[in-house]
């Protein structure tokens, strides 16, 4: 097997309105990279995402996953095996219980019974929300509800998990113990965030978009340390954080 | 200590009541109100055994009287109109208590008053003994059409986050000295209900995309347990069975 995960190539978009979105989209992500998507407000990430399992419709240039190209044919197999996490989880939890919604989606793709209740009860155990499986998701904190949407993505076995923002609104703790869970799954990741230092942690490689196409892709640590590079795209990184430093201290001390 | 559903008539418990299908007590209660309310209203012993079995159900389901009392307050209104009832009645006029109460009047406010609370009790132990996702699973079990049941899980699901973005919205008003006096002032309410609508159709939207990535093609897949069985089913049916005979008897002997 010596297809990538994920395979984008010349992607154009432009919305109903007219506003293009996307320039011309190419790049490729390998399976079991772990890669962050940088870039300001506007770039066309999200967009991007959409496009990566079919919720917008390819206009020119092609998306393939495991070497399964994206048509409306191949939807269905696409949405299996690319796991969106969309940024806020109120809006990916939407049944009434915690486990309901994890067999929401392997419920889609046919499964029932026991192996059913298998997937959803490993999904939870990954993400460590077993115990709330019968809980409703208002009920539980906002830390909590983004490990869950987490858990139901996983729950269908993708191949590529794609996460948008998965740092943001969460308190330091949750946002270190998400880290943590994350960096567990054996998973291809495309991570979507503003939080840099979270894509140094956890990305070793990253790929920045700004204006609707890429500009940059290489080593997480070398593309935050590009001062030109970093100011040109909007990128900032927080007071006082210099990557490489970070990158030996994390060295010294592994987690 | 409420329970994860915990609606404010539920009552947690790990009775035979409480752990009774859905369906089967949602149909037992449906067809004893029908017999109760079949029932001839001068036959007081039929009511008095309803009245019984009622109490045996509540204790069975280990409801706290102090509850099921407070919560049968809300009949009050009817009460007060049926108290009215033999005052203002017309006809044959009897003598109570020095007061001249019309005939036909008491026998109208003894059936409200009596078939309304054994009505009433049986909808409290119902619902107090019912989660929400247990209520919306029995409703689907009874066949209700999908589109009723998927509607009324997304409000229950959703009525918290709506609420919530409600009060920050008025927290917001408020925090920019906002407190209306006269009737011109309310714009700033209608225009956050405005924005609040606007709010919701799209968040509407992004929860639309969200099951569309976990392969949604239209309807929610059923993923419950087993149907009830037969024994359920008796178990259930035998208090609305015994009503019936109640009611029949009742009938039979006024002939």
């Amino acid at each position: 097997m010596t297809e990538p995960a994920l395979e984008v190539m010349g992607l154009l978009f432009a919305y109903p309105d007219g506003t293009q979105a996307l320039f011309g989209v190419d790049f490729t992500v390998d399976r079991g990279e772990r890669v962050a998507l940088l870039g300001p407000n506007g770039a066309g990430k999200t967009t991007l995402v959409m496009h990566l399992n079919g919720i917008l419709t390819t206009q020119s240039g092609s998306v393939s996953v495991g070497g399964l190209s994206v048509s409306k044919e191949s939807l269905r197999e696409i949405r299996r095996r690319v796991g969106v996490v969309f940024q806020d989880p109120d809006d990916q939890l939407f049944m009434p219980t915690v486990k309901e919604d994890v067999a929401f989606g392997p419920a889609n793709l046919g499964i029932r019974g026991e192996e059913l209740e298998a997937r959803v009860l490993d999904a939870l155990a990954a993400v460590g929300m077993a115990e709330a499986i019968d809980r409703a998701p208002h009920h539980l904190s906002f830390g909590q509800r983004r490990r869950v949407a987490v858990a139901t993505v996983l729950a269908m076995e993708p191949e590529i998990l794609v996460l948008d923002e998965p740092s943001s609104n969460l308190d330091p703790a949750g946002r270190r113990e998400l880290a943590e869970i994350l960096k567990g799954l054996d998973i291809t990741m495309l991570m979507v965030t503003h939080d840099l230092p979270y894509a140094l942690e956890l990305c070793p490689r990253s790929v920045v978009m700004n204006g609707g196409s890429i500009v940059a892709d290489g080593p997480t640590v070398d593309l935050l340390s590009d001062d030109e590079l970093m100011r040109a795209n909007r990128l900032e990184l927080p007071f006082g954080f210099y990557p490489a430093e970070a990158m030996r201290g994390a060295r010294l001390d592994p987690v | 200590m409420s329970g994860p559903h915990a609606h404010a008539l539920y009552v947690h418990g790990h009775t035979r009541v409480h752990g009774l299908a859905p369906q089967c007590k949602l149909a037992a209660q449906l067809l004893f109100v029908i017999a109760v309310v079949a029932t001839p209203r001068e036959a007081f012993w039929a009511f008095a055994i309803y009245a019984a079995i009622l109490v045996g159900l509540i204790r069975l389901a280990e409801l706290p009287v102090g509850f099921v009392l407070k919560r049968l307050v809300i009949e009050v209104p009817f009460v007060l109109f049926a108290v009215l009832l033999p005052f203002i009645g017309r006809g044959e006029r009897t003598d109570i208590f020095g007061l001249s109460l019309a005939v036909e009047g008491l026998w109208g406010a003894w059936n409200i008053l009596a078939k309304a609370t054994i009505g009433l009790g049986a909808s409290i132990l119902v619902a107090a003994t019912t989660t929400m996702p247990e209520f919306l699973r029995g409703f689907e079990r009874l066949h209700l059409p999908k589109a009723f049941t998927s509607t009324a899980s997304f409000m229950i699901r959703y009525f918290d986050v709506i609420a919530d973005e409600m009060r920050r919205m008025k927290v917001a008003r408020q925090a920019r000295g906002y407190d209306p006096r006269w009737l011109w002032q309310a714009r700033a309410v209608a225009a956050s209900a405005g924005s609040l609508f606007i709010r919701s159709y799209e968040r509407g939207e992004r929860v639309y995309q969200a099951m569309l990535s976990r392969g949604y093609t239209g309807s929610l897949p059923r993923v419950d347990e087993a149907p009830a069985t037969g024994a359920t089913w008796a178990a259930a049916l035998t208090v609305p069975a015994a009503a019936a005979a109640i009611a029949t008897i009742a009938w039979v002997v006024r002939a």
